[in-house]
């Protein structure tokens, strides 16, 4: 047999192409629904830790897939704002712990998370590099953000626009990096925190601009009264907040008002879950309460109603591999006739032929067996890596 | 000494019949078989070798009738007491030289590779003056040099008949009279039978005998 396999190792060497070509449509057909399995599997265990470890999130009514996803993994299109009067009643009510959460803008394509000190103790995030945010117009990134981005403390990341277009829209913010998240394998390290209030500033809710001390200046100011200023459009607005002009940052209208895309609430037991649920089942209330392990699986539900299909396609397409193997097979045993005469006729037996024949298939097979595997076990190792590269 | 009684072989799958009553070759005796082509000069070989089994007569090589034998016995006593050197060359494209030479090692399970063997396939190559190419890929040689490869092979296990079928057919002037000289002095020098079918005259003065094919056969029908 050690012989077989030399003569099979040798014919395979030599026509390379079509070895290579035929080892990595099997490794594909192999690899395909073990690593779509193992990624699924990967998939499912992230969503469900990340819900699990958030109790309760109140939003605006609508999509609560889109609700629960966006504040959990800040992706999906952001749901309709409620306002920071919501966060204060679930304070008040003294049956959980409010934390605001503001999703909407981005830099450099990550999503920037506004949301208050609270959402750092939640997730018992700790601190790589720098500090915890200090300032308005402070930011902290997630590890693999400033990774990728190449940021560290004392560096400045400027918000996207939302549209270049919008004149009247909101300016992007010129944020200064404080520090850097240690990596927590979650979203987190995929996002920028900023403080809630930070994240009205670039809403246009608040905004700092040059001082309007001279009454008389009418370059700076169109209309005085007693109550009120309006300021001319040639007044400079600031686009980045530092020490010296932080004081001139201010925000107009009532703070309850001010809206965040969801409060993510942290009750100390179920008993005090139930009662806030309570405070929310009303018809006419113009909030909803989702609890993110049952979204989270009604989600599952549907990638498993998908996988289904993905497995089928997976055995179509082994089965289809399968029978270009042995085409592939008839053909080259056609093909190479001759040669298998010359042996018969040098004295080698029938059996020695098949054996010939049956080492090619083992060393393709057995190979693109391995190399299936390795890539299941990488998938395995670096699926969240995977996950996010492919997903976020 | 080859000896062929009462011969009559049919492809199963074609209306051609090869008979032959008689034919005796003496041992150490080199011998040229020339005929037309189709009158069965290849087929008669494969009988010899044992390639093919005759559906009557007998053929006995030394002292051993070869007919009657099973496949497997014939395969063995193939291995161990014919050489065969094909038209063109058949050596394996994917091996190299030393390969090829010694590929009868490789599938035959009775003939192990061995030191002696080994040595042997390296001192044929260098008789053959393709000594310095073992290591080469058959497909980058001239086909004087597979032509020789190809004999390396059949004198791998020092047969005690050997068989050749047209090996001059692909060669130029010079590498045929080579060629043939080779096979003649391996037969003389290791006193063993050569049977060679060639179409070319011009060689039939280095053997020590020629049979005409065709006074040969007793009936032969072709289509």
């Amino acid at each position: 047999m050690k012989n077989a396999f030399r003569l099979a190792w040798r014919h395979l060497r030599f026509h390379r192409l079509r070895t290579v070509i035929l080892v990595l449509c099997l490794t594909l057909t192999f690899a395909l629904p073990l690593c779509l399995r193992f990624l699924v599997e990967r998939f499912q265990t992230e969503l469900r830790a990340r819900a699990a470890s958030t109790p309760l999130i109140i939003g605006a009514p609508g999509s609560q897939f889109d609700l629960a996803i966006s504040t959990l993994y800040f992706d999906a299109k952001p749901p309709p704002s409620i306002s920071m009067e919501t966060t204060n009643y679930v304070a008040e009510t003294g049956f959980a712990t409010a934390i605001p959460m503001h999703v909407r803008f981005k830099a450099k394509k990550y999503p920037i998370v506004g949301t208050t000190l609270d959402y750092f103790i939640f997730r018992e995030s700790g601190i790589r590099e720098g500090q915890p945010l200090t300032r308005l117009g402070d930011c902290v990134l997630g590890s693999s953000v400033a990774d990728k981005l190449e940021l560290k403390p004392g560096d400045r990341l400027l918000s996207d626009p939302e549209n270049v277009f919008d004149l009247a829209g909101s300016y992007p913010l010129n944020m200064r990096v404080v520090g850097i998240l240690a990596t927590s394998g979650t979203p987190d390290d995929n996002a920028v925190f900023i403080d809630i209030q930070s994240a009205w500033v670039i809403e246009g809710i608040g905004h700092g601009h040059q001082g309007l001390e001279r009454e008389d200046d009418s370059n700076l100011i169109l209309e005085s009264t007693e109550n009120n200023v309006t300021a001319s459009p040639a007044v400079i607005q600031y686009t980045e907040i530092t020490d010296e002009n932080l004081a001139s940052f201010h925000f107009h209208g009532a703070p309850a008002d001010f809206p965040v895309s969801s409060v993510i609430a942290v009750p100390p037991d179920e008993a005090s879950a139930t009662k806030l649920m309570g405070r929310f089942v009303s018809e006419d209330s113009k909030v909803r309460v989702v609890e993110p392990p049952e979204v989270i699986e009604q989600l599952l539900a549907i990638v498993f109603r998908v996988k289904k299909f993905f497995d089928a396609a997976a055995w179509l397409i082994g089965i289809v591999s399968l029978l270009f193997l042995v085409l592939v097979t008839v053909l080259t045993l056609r093909l190479r006739q001759r040669e298998m005469q010359t042996m018969f006729k040098l004295g080698c037996s029938r059996g020695t032929i098949a054996q010939l024949q049956l080492a090619e298939l083992a060393i393709v097979v057995g190979t693109s067996l391995i190399l299936a595997v390795g890539s299941a076990i990488l998938v395995q190792q670096f699926g969240t890596d995977i996950l996010r590269r492919l997903f976020v | 000494m080859i000896s062929v009684s009462g011969l009559a072989f049919r492809y199963a799958d074609s209306p051609f019949e090869l008979r032959i009553d008689e034919l005796s070759i003496h041992q150490s005796e080199c011998v040229a078989v020339v005929g037309p082509s189709g009158s069965g000069k290849t087929t008669l070989l494969n009988l010899l070798s044992g390639i093919f089994e005759p559906n009557h007569g007998t053929i006995t090589i030394g002292d051993k009738q070869v007919t009657g034998l099973s496949d497997s016995q014939r395969r063995d006593f193939r291995i161990a007491n014919v050489g065969f050197v094909f038209q063109d060359f058949e050596l394996i494209e994917y091996l190299d030289v030393r390969e090829n030479i010694l590929l009868p090692c490789f599938i035959n399970a009775s003939l192990p590779l061995t030191n002696e063997l080994s040595e042997r396939a390296a001192q044929l190559a260098e008789s053959l003056g393709v000594g310095d190419k073992l290591s080469r890929p058959v497909e980058r040689l001239s086909q004087g040099e597979r032509q020789r490869v190809a004999i390396c092979r059949a004198l791998l296990t020092k047969p005690k008949v050997l068989l050749a079928d047209e090996p001059t057919g692909n060669l130029d002037p010079s590498n045929k009279d080579h060629i043939i000289s080779l096979l003649t002095d391996y037969a003389r020098s290791e006193n063993a039978t050569l049977v060679v079918v060639t179409h070319d005259h011009s060689l039939l003065s280095k053997f020590d005998r020629t049979v005409d094919f065709a006074e040969l056969l007793t009936t032969a029908v072709t289509t």
